[in-house]
Parts: structure tokens; sequence; C-alpha cells
């Protein structure tokens, strides 16, 4: 195996590089998916892409109330960032899960979206977040809702030329709250049976107003699912709104048996993690 | 003929040149090529943190990184924490403690703990938990490891 390595100073050079690749070439992020793939033959890439060196790939900036993250930002980075904590605690509820402190030195939200794993912890907190992915390619640059990325297992919407720069997280409304959280048989270090991602906010009077709501590992894709949303939409997030929300929850899972869970425990599961994780960013919102 | 990349790393403040190919991680490097075999290799995929080191700093698992990603680097390993013939606390206790049993996992479990007592000088047990969740032993159940690293904590701190 002969692989190439190049570590480009800039997007244009990057996008040139993969565009003019002639073998199967990889982006390299934090490599804790490239990495482990390349040890165990899954893949066999001719050139890697390090794109850490890149600027726009590693800042966190304020931008229009809101914050533009680079895709390529490790984990830890992210989890030491007070006012992104603070804005988001959902989005770094699902970062903190990625693995090991040794993991999150390296992974990257960018390389935990792209990599396509229907489990990928920090993806359903992004999506109930309404985070907008930056792609950067020859013919430009383009803005796609982070649910438009993955299409299947390992699949996404991105052309061989296409970078994720960085995912912008809007503003937040008075009375707003995310949070996520993950079903495993262990507390650490282990792969999602099932995630819920909620994203709420409230009026002054506590009913709320806008609702997004996200489920991984219950499909080949992690799904945005409008039914959940509509359950909480126009309630206080009651007994009555939370039932609805857990029986469009579990109707809204596909999902495979496997040697974490049977179909029939995901979809129960799911119900039921969707309850406790909207009762938590509704504690979020209250205080916000 | 593999491409071979001419790479310049810091490894415990000594200065490296070396030859790499693309796909060699840094623990290949490491263990192969600089015969700084201290880091250990449990599972080369990320799981176990035998092989946990300090890049620039930061906290990795030597399995996860390209040693073509560190030309110009600073690479901290087992072998620097002794301070010549003088050794670390941590390494102290964890042979007074027998926080070490067939050795595999301490390399890595004492850079961890190191790290952590940089950052938190004095942590509770579950503290110390979650912290080494990436160090996986088989032999000492873990007991010990918590009981060394509070001790050496402890001592640290001069309590
Ligand atoms: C021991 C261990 C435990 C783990 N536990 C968890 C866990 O609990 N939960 C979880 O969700 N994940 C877990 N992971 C996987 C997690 O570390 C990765 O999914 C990580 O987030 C990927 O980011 P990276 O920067 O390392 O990406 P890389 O490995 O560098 O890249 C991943 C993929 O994304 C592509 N890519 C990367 N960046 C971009 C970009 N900006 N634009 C376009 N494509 C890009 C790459 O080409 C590659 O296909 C674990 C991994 C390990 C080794
Ligand atoms: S050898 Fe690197 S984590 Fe196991
Ligand atoms: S002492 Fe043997 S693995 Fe920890």
């Amino acid at each position: 195996m002969d692989v190439r390595y190049e570590a480009p100073q800039t997007l244009e050079a990057a996008v040139a590089l993969l565009a003019g690749a002639t073998a199967p070439a990889k982006i390299l992020a934090g490599g804790t998916d490239v990495i482990v793939q390349m040890e165990t033959d899954l893949i066999e890439p001719s050139l890697l892409v390090d794109i850490k060196k890149i600027p726009e790939l590693r800042q966190i900036t304020a931008e229009n109330g809101g914050f533009r993250i680079g895709a390529a930002v490790p984990g830890m980075e992210l989890m030491a960032h007070k006012a992104l904590n603070k804005a988001w605690p959902g989005v770094l509820d699902g970062v903190k899960l990625i693995g090991s402190i040794q993991v999150r030195g390296r992974a990257s939200i960018g390389g935990n979206l792209c990599n396509g794993s229907p489990a990928a912890d920090s993806v359903p907190p992004l999506i109930a977040a309404g985070a907008i992915a930056r792609i950067i390619g020859l013919k430009g640059t383009r803005e796609v809702p982070v649910e438009q990325i993955p299409t299947g297992p390992g699949k996404t919407s991105l052309a061989k030329d296409e970078i994720i720069v960085s995912f912008f997280l809007p503003a937040r409304p008075p009375h707003s709250g995310d949070a996520y959280q993950r079903f495993t048989p262990r507390t650490e270090m282990d792969i999602a049976v099932v995630g819920v991602g909620v994203n709420l906010t409230l009026d002054n009077g506590g009913t709320c107003t806008a609702a997004r709501v996200a489920l991984g590992a219950v499909a080949p894709t992690v799904l945005l699912v409008k039914e959940c949303a509509d359950a909480l939409i126009g309630t206080k997030v009651d007994n009555a709104a939370l039932e609805k929300l857990a029986a469009a929850a579990s109707a809204a899972c596909r999902p495979i048996d496997d040697k974490r869970g049977t179909k029939e425990y995901r979809i129960k599961i799911a119900g039921v993690l969707a309850k406790r994780t909207a009762l938590a960013a509704l504690e979020v919102a209250r205080k916000n | 003929m593999a491409k071979k990349y001419h790479i310049t790393t810091t490894v415990n403040g000594d200065e490296y040149e070396y030859l790499c190919e693309a796909q060699q991680t840094l623990l290949d490097v490491l263990r192969d090529e600089l015969q700084l075999a201290g880091t250990k290799e449990g599972c080369a995929t990320g799981d176990c943190g035998a092989c946990t080191v300090t890049v620039d700093g930061t906290m990795v698992c030597a399995c996860l990184v390209l040693a073509v990603e560190t030309d110009g680097a600073k690479v901290d390993t087992i072998e620097g924490m002794a301070n010549g013939n003088e050794l670390h606390p941590l390494q102290r206790s964890f042979l007074e403690l027998n926080g070490s049993q067939c050795g595999i996992c301490t390399p890595g479990i004492l850079i961890a703990a190191r790290e952590l007592l940089k950052r938190n000088p004095d942590p509770t047990e579950t503290e110390i938990r979650y912290w080494l969740a990436g160090n996986l032993c088989r032999c000492t159940g873990y007991d010990k490891i918590i009981r060394s690293v509070q001790a050496a904590a402890k001592e640290m701190r001069g309590a």
C-alpha cells in the first residue's frame, strides 16, 4: 500500500487535491475513524488530505449572535469553550459522549457526521439545533442543513471534491434549551442503542413555540422527526404532550436487530428516552 | 518503493529525525523506529489507551495518530516521566501500592493520570474513574490504580 499524505494550508488547495485525485482519496480530520478503518483494512486510500492545518476548520467564532464552529475542531476544544457550552449544552452533551478523553483530543464533529454512522453522538443534537453546514467544493460554497448530509450508513451527500468547512449554530431566543441523551448498556465508551436530541423554545407563559427532535441509531441515518416536534409545539410539555412525543418517536423508528438491542427494544427505548430528553431540554429552557 | 516522509519530532525534549511511510502510526514509529517501546500496543484501534501519549500537550492514543502528522510537534511518552533516576511520584505510588500487575496498561495510565493531576491536583474518586475511562486494565480491577493515583496526588499536593 502506497499512501500519499498532504496537509494543505488553504481550502482551495485542499479542494484542488481532492478534485485532482485519480485514485481513492480520503479527508483526514482527527483520524479516529479513518485510522481505525485503515488499520483494519476497511479502507485503502491512496491519498490522505489532512485538513487540520486550514485555519477556517480550526476556529470557533461568534457570528450573528450564534456560533460558527470549524468542522475539524477537536471535541476537547469544544468542551473547553464556555460560551458554546452555555448556549448549546445539548450539542456538548453529544460531544462529551464521543469515546475517551484521548479520542476527544482528536475527534471532530465534522468527522463524526461524515463518517456516516447512524449512532454518531454529536449528530442528533446538531440536527435538533438546526445547524447549517458550510461546504466548499470546486463549484464554490453551499450551505446545507446537517440532516441533509448523511444518506445511509457510511454515506453522505458530499461530492468527492467537497469538504465541510464549518457549522453555524444560530442565535438563541429567550427560554430556549437543548439536550442530548443516549441509551447504552455502559456509561462510558459504548455505542448508542438509541440517541435523542431535543431543542425547544418556550414563550413567557411556558408554552412551547418551537421544537426540533432528532433520533439516532434507530434507522439508516439520524432522523429529524416532525411528528415529535408537533407533539410538543403549542403545549406546556405536560404529560399528555410527552406521551404523544414518545408515541411519535417509537413510530418513526426503523431500527435493526444487533448485539446491542432488538428492534422491539429500540422502538420502546426511543419513546422513553425522547420523554427524558425533552424534560432535560425543558429544564434548560426554563432557566434561560 | 513506497514514498517516504522526512519527519522531525521532539520526543521527551530530544529532537528525532526519521523517515516513515504515510500510513505508519506514531505508535509504530515510537516502538519500531525510535526504539521507545515503553508506549504499549493493546488494540491499535483506540479502545484500550495503552498507547496514551501527549502531542503538543493533548492526550491522545498514539495508535490513532499518523507519524507524518507529528512533523514539528512535541511528543511526550512514558520514557520522559522519570527525572533521571528519580521516579515520578505516580510511578512510585504505582510500585508501592501495586497499581501495576502485568504492566501493559501502566505506561498509558501513568501518562493519563499525570495529565489529570496537572489539571486537577485533588480529584475525587469519580473524577479519576471518568478521566481514566479510556484506559483499560485486565489485571488490577482498577481499585489499586485509583488508590495509587490518590496517594500520588496527595504527595504532590504536599499533604
Ligand atoms: C475508541 C473509540 C470510541 C468511540 N466512541 C464513540 C462514541 O461513543 N460515539 C460516537 O459518536 N463516536 C465514537 N467514536 C467515533 C468518533 O471518534 C468519530 O466518529 C469522530 O467523531 C470522527 O471525527 P474525526 O475528526 O476523528 O474524523 P476522521 O476519522 O478524520 O474522519 C471521519 C470521516 O469523515 C470524513 N471527514 C472528516 N472531516 C470532514 C470534513 N470536514 N468534510 C468532509 N468529510 C470529512 C473523513 O474522510 C472520514 O470519512 C469512537 C471512536 C473510537 C476510536
Ligand atoms: S493501542 Fe492505542 S488505544 Fe489500544
Ligand atoms: S496491569 Fe495488566 S492490564 Fe493493567
